[in-house]
């Protein structure tokens, strides 16, 4: 979980004294999420922890100029952005991101055909059927590899800023606030792209679920 | 202002606004009275929610690599620099 603001502090005053043990906690605490996040914009892992390794002689670089205006895991991750897409364009990879369009603008994330016509007399626009009831799946199946793995296939084959804004929300567990500051987008532009990545993912479940 | 109650159709659309505590709060109100008197949409919330947490498990799901030795190398030389200069 976060570190109380104070720990933050202490953290990074640590960190500029070159305390080794306050760099190594850091590592330990954000690099593999680090080497996730790189890998939506690099092509391979390797790439990725090259990435990762710039970031942090930028961290380690910058910190005397790092005035705390942000967090410091903002702006951890808002370097390691920025190393990210440098590297993407070098390999070509890298499109700009749209991040304020919403191609999908106006569609429904669950299938209309689950819900009765307008005008069906007493039940419009309510469900055909109850969705099932994932409270009675055993917790053996719901958490097993298989199913992270499909959730991890439905994510990968997502929009890239839907997908972004997923694994830094959902799977990095980044708050609404650094996710925004982070890739510059707006409060409700996130939520939109939050949403319509975990309708996806739901229905992708829903659908391995009932096999 | 209980005019209008939400449909099913609508109120899936409402999830993560809910969720993210961004809903007004009418809209809040009504969210939380529709869901009170229907079982579906009750169990559609929880699968919303139920796949959140999955997700938040990729987390665990760790990526192999040793980049520890590297990265001390890095700071020591930063240190070196930063500190033992002049």
């Amino acid at each position: 979980m976060e570190a109380a603001p104070e720990n933050a502090t202490q953290l990074l005053e640590a960190l500029r004294q070159g305390d080794e043990m306050a760099f190594t906690t850091l590592v330990d605490k954000y690099q593999a999420s680090m080497v996730r996040v790189a890998m939506l914009y690099v092509s391979s892992h390797f790439v990725a922890e090259e990435v990762v390794q710039e970031t942090w002689i930028g961290v380690l670089k910058g910190l005397a100029k790092f005035e705390g205006r942000s967090s410091l895991k903002t702006w951890i991750y808002s370097i390691l952005i920025n190393r990210a897409k440098t590297h993407a364009q070098r390999e070509g990879r890298y499109v700009q991101l749209s991040l304020d369009e919403d191609s999908e603008a106006g569609e429904p994330t669950v299938s209309p055909d689950r819900f009765n016509p307008a005008d069906n007399p007493l039940y419009a626009h309510h469900w055909v059927a109850r969705p099932d009831d994932w409270r009675e799946i055993p917790e053996e199946v719901l958490v097993s590899h298989e199913t992270l793995e499909r959730i991890q296939q439905a994510i990968d084959a997502l929009p890239p800023n839907q997908r972004m804004v997923i694994t830094l929300r959902d799977i990095e567990q980044l708050s609404s606030e650094e996710v925004c500051n982070i890739l510059e987008i707006s409060e409700t532009n996130q939520r939109v792209l939050l949403h319509r990545a975990r309708a996806k993912v739901r229905a992708a479940l829903e659908q391995y679920l009932r096999q | 202002m209980t005019v209008d109650r939400l449909t099913c159709r609508e109120l899936v659309e409402l999830v993560t606004d809910y969720l993210e505590n961004a809903l007004p709060p009418e809209d809040r109100a009504r969210f939380e009275a529709h869901i009170a008197g229907c079982h579906s949409c009750t169990s559609f919330l929880e699968q919303m929610r139920r796949t959140i947490l999955l997700t938040g498990k990729l987390s665990e799901e760790s990526l192999n690599g040793d980049s520890g030795d590297e990265l001390l190398k890095i700071f020591r030389n930063w240190k070196k620099s930063n500190f033992e200069s002049e």
